[in-house]
């Protein structure tokens, strides 16, 4: 995967192309039409190949809960590329800031993902502007603020949107954020000029003054990650997603009073999670996403990792990255920053249970070079404990592209 | 938190309490009886929230020049004018034939009952629940408003599209569905699937819908499902329906509203215009005015003659302009009506003013009216319902006020 600095020299390529096509004509605008058009079909690839990658990932990887956890914070901070260029950036965003802060603070994950270059792009922050700063008095372009970042940092990031904060809050922190921005070479920067002079009130504490800094940002996030409904929004969030869609409220309580007690120490919240009673009860597991259960499913298959890495990108798009979409979960383009749906009802309905049976019954042997013997594969799929039924279906199936298809259909494998 | 039920998980909880799933009339392959009612209605949820006033641009209006700089509207900037004061953004020109035969309007400053914390998602589940706040909701209003009709049968009402429409969750039958959903295997695979998961409460509901509706709906084969790599008959991945943006599933929607179905609902995102909202803006319009076209030529003339289409969302948006060109989450917004047997050609609802002092929390358009109370008339037009229902059924505690006549 391209590194950061990596992918924002071929945007400024990629941008330049693009000038030079406006500012030229006739055979010379097309030849640089000709040079962007293919410079954008390798972000395309690259999106498609960080598709690859992560199923690769989940395939050969003998830490599952990590993956697992890479994917959760992902989606609890969900940004979405708005151009070609930025939709094959989000893999890289989170290989840099996600998936190194996975069992740290929450806090310095926070930090990570919010002032993430990718982040303020897509909640706005990169153009808001302190009303009252040097900026907005001396030109007419951008001359407010944006409240976007402000209001889903503390709606979906942090307290949860029933927690203690007020829109006369929202506004405050939008106040306090104005000066985060994006350097002319990707990178994050706080540009003073933008900030709005003088301090602000977030639930009530007092941060930042003359002059702006970016300290007094991230004290506040700081402040933010530890507050007790944080604790509780989180501990509930990760509740749901790993246990059950209506997690035992002992189980919530005891993850929140460790988070605390911990000041966000994410291991030991896990832990908490993990060593709690009602994590392990029995009762028909949390239904796999799209993503999770297509991941899985190669896996179980023992997919080859050429199949997975070096395929045409048009062939993974096919087989992979265009079949999720079908069954509701477009890889990486949920609709908004809430990310993806918790809820199993929002998976198991007509149209996408129907995209995941075509998928199993028509995509894996596609992707192997011969299909598993379906009597053995059932235990490889679901262990020594296989339901009867299963069994059953893998023998009678006409098929062994239906067998295999039944297998993986089955309840047992689409939940986890 | 909340929890909407569909369906099918209301046949889960009861296959879980021991009453048989396989005995709801819902799960047998009955053919259908007439429709419980002649009108056709469409509900779409615009998310993300529409800026009614880049929408519906109040030109005439004192202050209107100073709040929208960036965003300015009205006549001279390529807008259609309506009736003098308010004109409509030019990305849905191409409704404004609809506009001059009385076929669109709208119902400007409306909002849901939901205040101050301006949540995109907190403010859709209370537009789709119906009630005044989202302590114990169970289902959406569209679904509760069929609850009370006779003669709902499984495909009366549509919810298309892969995002949840919780306005149709609910105990009554709707049928889940998406243009490119086609489910056919083999006599022996379906068999075997239906035992794979015959114990499963969220499964099985869902396949013997998806086998029913795959058998009821004509229009949804997609791909070389003949020739291709593989032969004749052999299952294909999964892939998009063909045909750009909303364009599949408007026209899925108009198929099934030309036969026995009733009720349609889907989504169209990106409205959340926080920045570039000129560009933005106009690309969700232009998204929205070829779902309504692509309706009325699908339906054909006779039926869009008694097509009612509401696309409603969670709120409006901030009045002043954004320092970024955009606006912010607000409060009241706009309604968009088209179709036959609505009564357009007009603005309707009552105009708040744009001076500070008129203002909610002297940032967003005031609401003047409520949007359950729009479509509180417009169901009791579409179906026939009686007032004390839609007050205490599908709008619990709503009072719908006078008749502001939205229908023909």
């Amino acid at each position: 995967m391209l590194s950061y600095d990596a992918y924002i020299t071929r945007r400024a390529h990629w941008l330049d192309l693009r000038k030079k096509r406006r500012t030229s004509s006739g055979a010379r605008a097309e030849a640089f039409a000709k040079q962007a058009a293919a410079v954008n079909r390798t972000f395309y690839e690259d999106r498609v190949r960080g598709f690859g990658q992560t199923v690769l990932r989940w395939s050969l990887t003998d830490q599952g809960l990590r993956e697992r956890l890479a994917l959760f914070w992902a989606d609890h901070f969900t940004t979405v590329g708005k151009s070609a260029p930025q939709r094959s950036a989000t893999s890289i965003y989170i290989d840099a800031a996600i998936r190194p802060n996975l069992s740290g603070r929450f806090a310095d994950l926070l930090i990570a993902a919010v002032t993430h270059p990718m982040m303020l792009a897509y909640l706005d922050q990169q153009t808001s502007v302190g009303p009252g700063s040097v900026y907005a008095q001396r030109q007419s372009k951008l001359r407010g603020l944006n409240e976007n970042l402000a209001r889903e940092v503390m709606e979906l990031h942090t307290l949860g949107v029933d927690g203690p904060y007020t829109q006369a809050d929202v506004r405050q922190l939008a106040e306090l954020f104005t000066g985060l921005g994006i350097s002319k070479t990707g990178a994050l920067q706080f540009n003073q000029r933008r900030a709005e002079p003088g301090s602000e009130s977030v639930l009530g504490r007092s941060y930042g003054g003359d002059p702006a800094r970016l300290e007094p940002v991230l004290q506040v996030l700081r402040d933010l990650a530890v507050h007790p409904a944080t604790a509780d929004h989180i501990a509930r969030k990760l509740a749901v997603h790993f246990v059950s869609d209506t997690p035992d409220s002992g189980l919530v309580d005891h993850m929140a009073a460790r988070f605390l007690a911990t000041d966000g120490d994410l291991r030991a919240v896990y832990t908490a999670m993990l060593e709690h009673p009602a994590a392990w009860d029995d009762g028909p597991g949390n239904v796999k996403p799209p993503f999770d259960f297509v991941a899985s499913a190669c896996r179980a298959l023992a997919v080859p990792q050429d199949r997975l890495q070096d395929a045409p990108v048009r062939q993974t798009n096919r087989l992979l990255v265009q079949p999720i979409g079908v069954m509701g979960q477009s890889w990486q383009r949920p609709s908004g920053p809430d990310g993806w749906s918790e809820e199993d009802t929002a998976w198991v309905t007509p149209q996408g249970l129907s995209a995941r049976l075509r998928w199993a019954m028509a995509v894996p042997r596609r992707l192997l070079p011969e299909l598993p013997d379906p009597r053995q594969f059932v235990t490889d799929a679901l262990g020594a404990t296989a339901p009867e039924p299963v069994r059953f279906a893998a023998r009678a199936a006409e098929t062994r592209a239906e067998a295999v298809g039944l297998i993986l259909s089955a309840p047992a494998f689409q939940r986890r | 938190m909340i929890k909407t039920l569909s369906r099918r998980a209301f046949l889960a909880r009861s296959a879980v309490l021991g009453c048989s799933a396989a005995a709801s009339p819902f799960l047998t392959r009955v053919s259908y009886a007439a429709a419980p009612w002649d009108t056709r209605l469409v509900v779409i949820i615009l998310r993300g929230g529409m800026d009614g006033l880049d929408v519906v641009q109040p030109y005439g209006a004192p202050g209107y020049g100073a709040l929208r700089r960036d965003l300015a509207g009205g006549p001279t900037r390529g807008a259609s004018d309506l009736d003098g004061f308010f004109a409509l953004h030019p990305a849905l020109a191409p409704l404004m034939p609809l506009w001059a035969r009385g076929e669109l309007g709208f119902v400007h400053a409306v909002s849901t009952p939901y205040r101050d914390k301006r949540s995109h998602f907190d403010g859709q589940d209370l537009l789709e629940a119906g009630t005044a706040d989202l302590g114990m909701v169970r289902d959406g209003w569209l679904n509760r408003m069929l609850q009370l009709v006779p003669g709902v049968e499984a495909q009366t009402a549509f919810a298309l599209g892969h995002g949840e429409m919780k306005v149709l969750a609910g105990q009554a039958p709707v049928a889940d569905w998406s243009p490119e959903a086609e489910l056919s295997m083999s006599p022996q695979a379906e068999r075997l699937m239906e035992m794979v998961m015959q114990d499963d409460p969220l499964f099985h509901p869902a396949l013997t819908e998806a086998l029913m509706l795959s058998r009821g709906t004509s229009m949804a084969v997609v791909g070389d499902m003949a020739g291709g790599d593989d032969g004749e008959g052999m299952m294909q991945p999964p892939r998009a329906a063909a045909g750009k943006g909303m364009v599949p599933v408007a026209q899925f929607a108009a198929e099934q509203l030309r036969g026995d179905s009733r009720v349609v609902s889907f989504s169209i995102n990106g409205w959340d215009t926080h920045r570039n909202q000129g560009r933005v803006l106009g690309g969700a319009l232009g998204n929205l005015a070829e779902t309504i076209t692509t309706l009325k030529d699908g339906v054909g003339a006779e039926v869009w003659g008694k097509t009612a289409v509401v696309a409603m969302t969670e709120f409006g948006r901030t009045v002043h302009e954004n320092g970024t060109g955009g606006t912010d989450h607000g409060t009241g917004g706009a309604m968009v009506l088209a179709g036959g047997a609505l009564r357009g050609g007009q603005v309707h609802g009552r105009w708040p003013g744009l001076d500070e002092a008129s203002l909610y929390d002297r940032r967003d358009l005031m609401p003047t009216g409520d949007v359950r109370a729009a479509a509180a008339w417009i169901l009791r037009g579409v179906a026939g319902l009686d007032r004390a229902g839609l007050e205490r059924s599908v709008f619990p505690g709503l009072d719908m006020g006078d008749d502001p006549r939205l229908l023909r």
